[in-house]
């Protein structure tokens, strides 16, 4: 169905990449909108004097409008960050440290990511208040009934990945928005493993604070989003203060700020990363979120089909609406057969997976993780497969 | 050493991993070994008395690589005085880097000898090495 492939540089290599998740490739038109920004036009932005440094603010707006565009929020809504962790800590630090009480509840799930974990903990540290964590199903996906039944008089905030890492659930994050925003309670939505692989709309969904990295979806390293209603991101307090933010300052106390977003964006922006994200989304535009979307789950399909046929194999989310399997063969260390595999070129990823707490959920503690992306193939999966059922011969290749 | 030996004897070590036990209560001076880059994990518990490695245990988490190597670095050290487990460790290390080393010294630790072509397990085979030295400088 899709032909993407020969614009992928990194898909000649000839590797079978199956750990999107950690990261996906870049197509030579994010490669080459990089390269013409340091090419030709490396100059700083903010600073309109000569005709380079005009031409970098037309880009980084205009990839700063392309954002917005993508997740239909506000122009000024769109904060640059350096990726999903940095967003997370910058609303945890920068909006909710000013906000919550002592005794107050933060409610999390065990399956997040680190980068959606330690943040809260060390704000419940220092705010005095209290991490709960909403129940996860057999399947481990979260239900609306365990959503409500977490929920207490006390609970301010739900901060929950709207595609987990390991797992693979999809939460529902429309009704879960709806039912908390009833009871006063902020959602703060881990996009990283979301934005790269489904269509988000923010306003429809009703999402206070997003993040997520432009590198999981085909954009460089070291730029991200924080997407916040306008209303909270006027209160958020900066982390960083410095040039490009201020709007005029003479002494300790009068300092006087930008409007939003440039206030939350002091010093040099990534302005390479911001041009390359912009390039990346217009990518996923043009074969379309949808599509990517349908495709996935074809392929996510055939690869479970064929994994539920092979006895000594155990899956750990045969039920997950995302490109990511996680699963363990019988008696083997996950990092032996990441091992094995990486000798026939192919790429998987073995270990927690940065979900440290989830093992309390599953009773696994390591797992290998397939994460698929739009540029993966059937005959992929084919070689995948063919390779992994056969357990002799990974005890025998494993280790040399 | 043939391929197919070697293969044998580090299967047969991850399989059957000498002193590998849950048994952590014994009172000896314990020392994790994990590697940032991966997600081996073990701990190590050593008795050192009069200079001598009276005994040394472990468990953990580890892949193939670095639970055999463990229980052969154990099966080789356990009962030497200090300095020659410290000459042991040195030697395998040595032999891992690519650097000089005595063949003689390695009991089945030379099952090992052509790790280095694969870079991206020598932070396996050496897991258990770097948690010992460790150790054994103190006493040095």
């Amino acid at each position: 169905m899709f032909n993407y492939r020969e614009d992928f540089p990194m898909l000649e290599k000839n590797i079978i990449y199956f750990d999107n998740g950690a990261t996906t490739f870049k197509p030579k038109s994010v490669i080459n909108a990089m390269n013409d920004y340091y090419f030709n036009y490396s100059a700083n932005a903010h600073r309109g004097d000569y005709t380079i440094s005009y031409k970098v603010d037309v880009a980084y707006l205009s990839s700063r409008k392309k954002v917005a565009e993508f997740i239909n929020a506000e122009f000024d809504e769109v904060v640059f960050t350096s990726g999903t962790t940095d967003s997370i800590n910058i609303v945890a630090e920068g909006f909710f440290k000013n906000l919550l009480e002592p005794g107050d509840e933060i409610l999390l799930t065990k399956s997040e990511h680190a980068s959606n974990i330690l943040p809260w903990f060390r704000l419940a540290n220092t705010n005095n208040c209290i991490i709960n964590y909403i129940e996860l199903d057999d399947s481990l996906h979260i239900t609306m009934d365990n959503v409500k039944k977490a929920i207490t008089d006390k609970t301010k905030l739900i901060s929950i990945a709207g595609i987990t890492n390991v797992v693979g659930d999809l939460r529902p994050i429309d009704e879960i928005c709806k039912y908390a925003h009833s009871k006063n309670i902020f959602v703060i939505v881990d996009g990283a493993q979301l934005v790269p692989h489904k269509k988000v709309d923010v306003k429809k969904s009703d999402i206070d604070f997003l993040a997520f990295s432009g590198h999981k979806m085909c954009g460089p390293t070291g730029i991200g989003v924080l997407y916040g209603k306008k209303e909270f991101l006027d209160k958020l307090t900066p982390i960083n203060l410095g040039g490009g933010m201020n709007e005029s300052f003479d002494n300790e106390n009068e300092i006087y700020l930008k409007e939003l977003p440039n206030r939350l964006e002091a010093g040099t922006p990534n302005i390479a990363g911001a041009i390359g994200l912009g390039a990346a989304i217009d990518y996923l535009n043009n074969i379309g979120m949808d599509n990517i979307e349908i495709y996935e789950n074809k392929l996510k399909s055939y690869l479970i089909d064929k994994l539920i046929k092979i006895p000594f194999i155990d899956i750990i989310n045969i039920e997950s609406d995302s490109g990511i399997v996680s699963f363990n063969i019988d008696g083997i260390f996950s990092q032996d057969v990441a091992f094995y595999l990486n000798k026939y070129n192919i790429c998987v990823r073995a270990g927690n997976h940065c979900a440290k707490i989830l093992k309390s959920e599953t009773g696994v503690k390591n797992s290998i993780r397939v994460s698929l992306y739009f540029y993966n193939t059937f005959e992929e999966i084919d070689k995948f497969v063919e390779l992994i059922s056969d357990k002799e011969k990974i005890m025998k290749e494993m280790i040399m | 050493m043939d391929n197919e030996i070697k293969r044998e004897i580090i299967l047969d070590n991850f399989n059957n991993p000498f002193n590998k036990d849950g048994n952590i209560n014994l009172g000896y001076e314990k020392i994790n070994s994990n590697n940032e880059s991966c997600i081996d994990d073990i701990d190590l518990y050593i008795d050192i008395k009069d200079n001598i490695i009276k005994d040394i245990r472990f468990n953990g988490e580890a892949c193939a690589i670095s639970t055999s190597s463990t229980s052969i670095m154990l099966k080789n050290i356990i009962g030497k005085n200090v300095l020659d487990a410290y000459k042991y460790v040195i030697n395998f290390m040595n032999m891992v880097e690519e650097k000089e080393y005595d063949e003689k010294l390695l009991g089945e630790g030379i099952v090992f000898n052509e790790i280095y072509k694969q870079q991206n397990r020598k932070t396996c085979v050496t897991l258990p090495y770097t948690g010992i030295l460790k150790i054994l400088e103190k006493y040095i």
